[in-house]
C-alpha cells in the first residue's frame, strides 16, 4: 500500500513537471472573444500537429479581455468580435479572420418569417411590446438580450441601435448558448444570437426580407454582420505571424467554414465599404 | 523532546490558522482597495439610491440590484420558513428517533445538489410553468424565490431541528404534566425556548439566498430595472458581478468590485446578527 502511495506520489511530482517542460517551449496565447473561441481552439489543435515546436494556448475572457491581453502582453494574439474597436486598439495590428452574422431569432411556433431594422430597434428600445404589432399573435414579446461588455451586444447595437437604449425590462442572459435556450423555451421571446449557434430548434428571422443564410452574409446582403479581429502588437514574433498566416490562409478558413463561420475574404472588401 | 514537537505542532497549527483568518483580510482588503474609490468617485449617494447602470456610458446606480437581491431573499424566506419549520418541528416531536435518523441527513443531501442544477430544473419546468399560468416572461422574481426557497431548506431544518432537540425534556414533561396537548406545548414551550436557534437558522437560510449566484442567473432573467410585480425579470448583487465580471475592464471592472463591497456588507452585517442571537440563545 505505502508503496502504491509512493508510486502515485511520484506521478503526481513528475506530471507538472513534465507540463512544464512542456511550456517551454514556443507558447503563443491567443485570448478574447468567447463567440470565436471553439473555432480557435480547433485551429490550434491541427497548428500544432503540424508544427509540433510550437505550443497554443487558447483562453477566452470576452473581446475587452482579449485586446487588454495584447496591449499589456499576457497573451500574444487577440481575438475580438466588435464591429466598432475601442480606441485603446489603434496601436494594434488588425487582421479580419471571419465574419458572423448575428441572427435575430425567434420560437420555431413564432409565424413571423421577417422584421424589418426599424421593428427590430423599436422591439428592443420598447417600443413595440407585443407581437400583434408586428403581425403575430396578441402576446406581450419578451425581449432577450445580452449582458454589458459582451461583443455580440456591442456589435448589434452598433448595427441596429443608432443612438437607442434597450429597454429596461430586457431579459439579460450571459452567453450565445443560454440566450438560444431561453429562446427555446418561451415561444414569446426574441433574441440574437451568433450565426455559428444557430440551429433547428430555434428560428432565425429574416431581417428586411434578406435570410441570413451564408450566400446572403457573403454578398452583404445581410445587414448584420461583424467581423472577427484577430489583433497582435506592432512587433510581434516569427511564431505569431506563422499562426496568423495559417489562420488566414487557404486551410485556415477553410476550418473556419467548416465549423460554422464565414470566411474572411468577402468581409475585409465589407468593412472596407463601410 | 517531547515538549519541542509538542511546541512544533501548536506553533504550526497556530499558522494555519493565522493563514485562514490571513485568507478572509486577505480578500476583504483586495474587495475595497478595488470597489470603493468607484464608490467615491459616483458619490455613495449616486451609487446606492440610482438605479441607472449602463456601465459603459458611465452610470453606475445599482439600486435595482439591491432591490432584487432583498426581493429574491424576501420571497425565499416567505416559502422556506413556513416549509421549513413545518418539517423541523414534524421531525423534531412527531417522528421517531429512528426515523428522524434516516430523513435528516437525507434533507441535508439537499445542501450537496450543486445550485446549477437547481438553476437547470428551474429553467425547464418551474419557469414555463410559471409562464404559462401566471403571465409575463416566466424569468422572474418569484421563479427566483422558489428556487432560492428550496435551496435555504435544509439550512433551516437541520439548525431547527438541532435547535428543538435542545430543549430539555423537562420542560415538555412539564407542560404536557400541567394538561396542555402536544400542541401547545409545542407551541407555547418548546418553540419559545428554541427561538434564538430557529432565529439563527433563519439567519443563516438568508445568507445562503443572498449569497446565491449562479441559480439565480438562470432563473432571475436579470433585466437592469426595479421590478414591479413579482412576476417581472430582475437583477441581483451577486448575478451583477458575475454576468458581467467576465467582460469588464476599466471603471465597469471597479463597478463590479463596488457591488461586492455592498454585498460584503450586507452579508457581514447579517452574519454578526447571527452570531449574536446564537450567542444570546448560550
Amino acid at each position: 500500500m505505502v508503496k502504491k502511495m509512493k508510486k502515485i506520489y511520484l506521478i503526481l511530482l513528475l506530471v507538472p513537471l513534465y507540463l512544464a517542460g512542456c511550456a517551454r517551449r514556443h507558447t503563443i496565447t491567443m485570448a478574447g472573444s468567447t463567440a470565436f473561441l471553439p473555432f480557435a481552439e480547433q485551429l490550434a489543435e491541427d497548428f500544432m500537429k503540424k508544427n509540433p515546436g510550437v505550443n497554443i494556448n487558447v483562453q477566452g475572457g470576452g473581446s475587452a479581455v482579449g485586446i487588454q491581453s495584447v496591449l499589456n502582453g499576457v497573451a500574444q494574439i487577440g481575438m475580438a468580435d466588435l464591429v466598432t474597436l475601442p480606441p485603446e486598439a489603434k496601436d494594434l495590428k488588425k487582421f479580419v479572420a471571419a465574419q458572423d452574422g448575428i441572427c435575430v431569432v425567434v420560437h420555431p411556433s413564432n409565424k413571423i418569417e421577417n422584421l424589418t431594422l426599424e421593428q427590430i430597434r423599436a422591439i428592443y428600445s420598447g417600443k413595440i411590446n407585443n407581437w400583434k404589432e408586428v403581425g403575430g399573435i396578441d402576446k406581450p414579446i419578451t425581449v432577450v438580450s445580452r449582458e454589458a461588455g459582451s461583443g455580440t451586444r456591442s456589435s448589434f447595437e452598433d448595427l441596429v441601435f443608432k443612438g437607442l437604449k434597450l429597454r429596461g425590462d430586457a431579459i439579460i442572459e450571459d452567453s450565445n448558448g443560454t440566450v438560444r435556450e431561453t429562446i427555446i423555451n418561451n415561444p414569446q421571446a426574441i433574441g440574437y444570437i451568433s450565426h455559428g449557434v444557430v440551429n433547428e430548434k430555434v428560428k432565425a428571422l429574416k431581417v428586411d426580407g434578406i435570410s441570413p443564410t451564408c450566400e446572403n452574409i457573403m454578398a452583404g446582403k445581410y445587414k448584420l454582420v461583424r467581423p472577427i479581429y484577430l489583433l497582435t502588437a506592432r512587433d510581434s514574433q516569427t511564431d505569431v505571424k506563422l499562426v496568423l498566416d495559417y489562420i488566414l490562409g487557404p486551410e485556415g478558413q477553410k476550418t473556419i467554414l467548416e465549423q460554422g463561420l464565414l470566411p474572411a475574404k468577402i468581409c475585409n472588401i465589407e468593412t472596407v465599404g463601410r | 523532546m517531547k515538549k519541542i514537537t509538542e511546541v512544533a505542532v501548536e506553533k504550526g497549527l497556530l499558522l494555519l490558522a493565522l493563514s485562514a483568518i490571513f485568507m478572509l483580510v486577505l480578500i476583504a482588503v483586495f474587495i475595497f482597495v478595488e470597489g470603493t474609490p468607484l464608490i467615491f468617485k459616483t458619490g455613495l449617494r449616486n451609487f446606492i439610491l440610482s438605479a441607472k447602470w449602463s456601465p459603459l456610458e458611465g452610470q453606475f446606480g445599482i439600486l435595482s440590484m439591491i432591490l432584487g437581491s432583498l426581493l429574491i431573499t424576501g420571497g425565499s424566506l416567505v416559502l422556506g420558513i413556513p416549509l421549513g419549520l413545518a418539517c423541523a418541528i414534524f421531525l423534531s416531536e412527531f417522528v421517531h428517533n429512528k426515523i428522524r435518523a434516516i430523513l435528516k441527513p437525507v434533507i441535508e443531501l439537499l445542501a450537496g445538489i450543486p445550485s446549477v442544477v437547481y438553476g437547470f430544473i428551474g429553467v425547464n419546468v418551474l419557469v414555463p410553468l410559471i409562464r404559462e399560468y401566471l403571465g409575463g416572461p416566466g424569468l422572474s422574481v418569484l421563479a427566483g424565490s422558489i428556487i432560492l426557497g428550496i435551496m435555504i431548506l435544509p439550512t433551516i431544518i437541520s439548525i431547527s431541528i438541532d435547535a428543538l432537540q435542545a430543549v430539555p425534556r423537562s420542560y415538555r414533561e412539564g407542560s404536557l404534566a400541567m394538561g396542555a396537548t402536544k400542541w401547545q406545548t409545542i407551541h407555547m414551550v418548546v418553540l419559545k425556548a428554541a427561538r434564538s436557534g430557529i432565529v439563527a437558522s433563519i439567519i443563516l437560510g438568508m445568507g445562503r439566498a443572498i449569497g446565491e449566484t449562479m441559480a439565480v442567473i438562470m432563473v432571475a432573467g436579470n433585466a437592469v430595472k426595479i421590478p414591479r410585480s413579482i412576476l417581472d425579470p430582475c437583477r441581483t448583487l451577486t448575478t451583477n458581478i458575475a454576468l458581467e465580471m467576465g467582460f469588464a475592464t476599466g471603471t465597469h471592472r471597479q463597478a463590479l468590485f463596488a457591488t461586492g463591497v455592498v454585498l460584503f456588507i450586507i452579508i457581514m452585517i447579517l452574519n454578526i446578527i447571527a452570531r449574536y442571537i446564537i450567542r444570546e440563545q448560550k
